[in-house]
């Protein structure tokens, strides 16, 4: 295939990509947008394998086939409670991919020597540097989170003194080697550099997610899909091939909203959740507590939700740790076999990821309209009679909207404390991830539910069916 | 292609990224968030030239066919888990 139709073909590629993703920003149209995405995929394989310049396929199919069949195994395999280290874990394959290109070009272009090449060697050794430090943080970050999210590696913030400076002192020593290396790529030494500089964007992608608890994770795994894309784009100017440039560069933008939006959920910025260790330590609410938190049992639940005609559930990452996706939707259903209203009232950052819980809810067939969202459902909250908030702590915290001294004070929450009643389903009487004393509890009209929320709920179902 | 263009392209795109996300429902973002890392696989076309241009047996070769690897476990993987996903989430009506 000449050069000019191979272009023009990721040019079409490019076009399936851009419609795909805006069709993934509608229920309707979503699985059929990220179909025709995996299409312009296709294409752009195809056309590269006809590439007059690809000289032999042995290799090329063995490692396609490899991975393939363990991303297919994967796919097929993996629960939708293990959906946020899937994500991660894909996130870091792919910078993993781009660092490995980028290389490979740096290494070839060193073999055939620098004098001899056609390009610009300071443009091109300066984005093989970009590759190279983007693809690596992005990998060595998702392995990290995909170790904290799938609780291998423990899920808390890790700071230590001196941390920022060390961090800080990492990243100048890489900026520092990039400069030299892309100031004179043909240098005997400049392989070292390459590398030095490589291993030191490993350790710093490690260490960046290191102070980052799990109630931030959302935004993590957003910001490294976004650099997932940006080594892509990036690796893109390196072979100066367009589809990479567009398509990165679309992820690239798509991750970096989410990652904004994220933030904005928690009304933090995002230097905030990246250095600040947030939840490492106890911090202490300002205002003191009134009142105590009044337990109630599973009989006296059953007896307020069998006269309610409106209920909200609010879940959180407790139900994603409890698996209570399948039995919450059970109640659900039987409480509107009783007439009641049921909705379930989802925060843009409840769980691990973006969309975690709505992801949850939908593998237990719970259907799309009752999914609301959070600006959605909170001009109706004083009408519910009751809401259940399940395993979520800090979005359903009141201090967000009516403590000025609390540190997520302006944080947008889901405003259960406007119910009627409350129930919170908890396993025990600590505090959320922000390790802030939650005021809902202790309010008049709150009834918590102690115990495993799988193990509450089936029972609140039992006593409707007994 | 020279540089200039492809600079240019880029930062289209970019704005072409951030219009097209910016009002994607917050039910979506999860699928939204694995179909786009599905889309970061294209590093795949980058992969399939370094391992298929070079030299075999030479070291650009070899990093080539790791890329290849990774990258396609992102982008089947990728694809596919999205799909699963979608397949999940369905309306009131289609119900049984």
């Amino acid at each position: 295939m000449p050069p000019i139709a191979i272009n023009l073909a990721y040019i079409a590629a490019a076009i399936f990509f851009i419609f795909g993703i805006k069709m993934l920003g509608s229920a309707d149209t979503a699985r059929r947008g990220n179909r025709l995405s995996s299409i312009g995929m296709l294409i752009a394989v195809v056309v590269t394998l006809v590439d007059q310049n690809i000289l032999s396929y042995t290799w090329i199919l063995a490692g396609l086939v490899v991975g393939g069949l363990i991303g297919a195994v994967a796919a097929k395999r993996v629960a939708m409670t293990g959906m946020p280290e899937m994500v991660a874990i894909f996130n870091g394959f792919g910078g993993l991919a781009s660092l490995l290109v980028g290389w490979a070009e740096y290494d070839k272009i060193n073999t055939l020597s620098w004098t001899k090449y056609a390009g610009e060697p300071h443009f091109t050794s300066s984005v093989i540097y970009l590759t190279a430090l983007i693809g690596a943080i992005t990998f060595t970050g998702s392995i990290y989170a995909w170790g904290k999210l799938s609780g291998k590696l423990g899920g808390a913030a890790i700071v230590f003194p001196g941390q920022k400076f060390l961090n800080g002192l990492v990243f100048l020593a890489i900026v520092v080697l990039g400069a030299s290396f892309a100031g004179k790529p043909d240098l005997s030494c400049a392989y070292y550099i390459l590398m030095t500089g490589l291993v030191l964007s490993l350790t710093l992608g490690f260490l960046g997610v290191m102070p980052i608890g799990g109630g931030d994770m959302p935004v993590v795994i957003s910001l490294l899909n976004s650099f997932s894309g940006l080594a892509a784009a990036a690796a893109g100017f390196v072979i100066l091939n367009n589809v990479l440039i567009v398509a990165g560069c679309l992820v690239g933008a798509s991750g970096m909203i989410l990652t904004i939006i994220m933030c904005k959920a928690m009304n933090r910025n995002l230097a905030n959740v990246l250095f600040s260790g947030f939840g490492s330590t106890t911090q202490k609410s300002g205002a003191k507590t009134e009142g105590e938190m009044k337990p109630l049992s599973i009989q006296d639940a059953f007896y307020v939700l069998e006269a309610a005609r409106s209920v909200v559930i609010i879940p959180g990452y407790g139900m994603a740790v409890a698996q209570a996706q399948h039995v919450v939707k059970e109640l659900g259903e039987i409480l509107e076999e009783n007439g009641a209203e049921v909705n379930y009232a989802i925060h843009p950052v409840a769980g691990r990821m973006p969309g975690h819980m709505n992801v949850l809810l939908a593998e237990a067939d719970v259907a799309y309209e009752q999914l609301r969202e959070m600006d959605d459902i909170n001009p109706t909250m004083p009408m519910v009679d009751v809401a259940i908030v399940i395993g979520a702590n800090d979005v359903v915290n009141p201090a967000a909207v009516n403590d000025e001294s609390s540190p997520i004070y302006g944080m947008p929450i889901i405003n259960a404390h406007e119910a009627r009643t409350v129930f919170a389903l908890k396993r025990g009487q600590g505090a959320g991830f922000s390790g802030l004393i939650n005021k809902l509890y202790f309010l008049e009209k709150t009834r918590m539910l102690y115990g495993d929320a799988k193990a509450t709920v089936g029972a609140l179902v039992a006593e409707f069916k007994g | 292609m020279s540089l200039v263009l492809l600079i240019f392209i880029f930062v289209l795109a970019a704005f072409l990224g951030i219009e097209l996300i910016s009002k994607v429902p917050s039910q979506l973002h999860t699928p939204l968030m694995s179909g786009s890392n599905a889309i970061s696989g294209i590093t795949i076309v980058g992969a399939l030239l370094a391992t298929g241009a070079n030299v075999d047996g030479s070291v650009a070769m070899i990093l080539g066919v790791l890329a290849v690897v990774f990258a396609s476990i992102n982008v089947v993987g990728g694809y596919l888990v999205t799909d699963r996903m979608l397949g999940m989430f369905h309306k009131k009506e289609e119900k049984k």
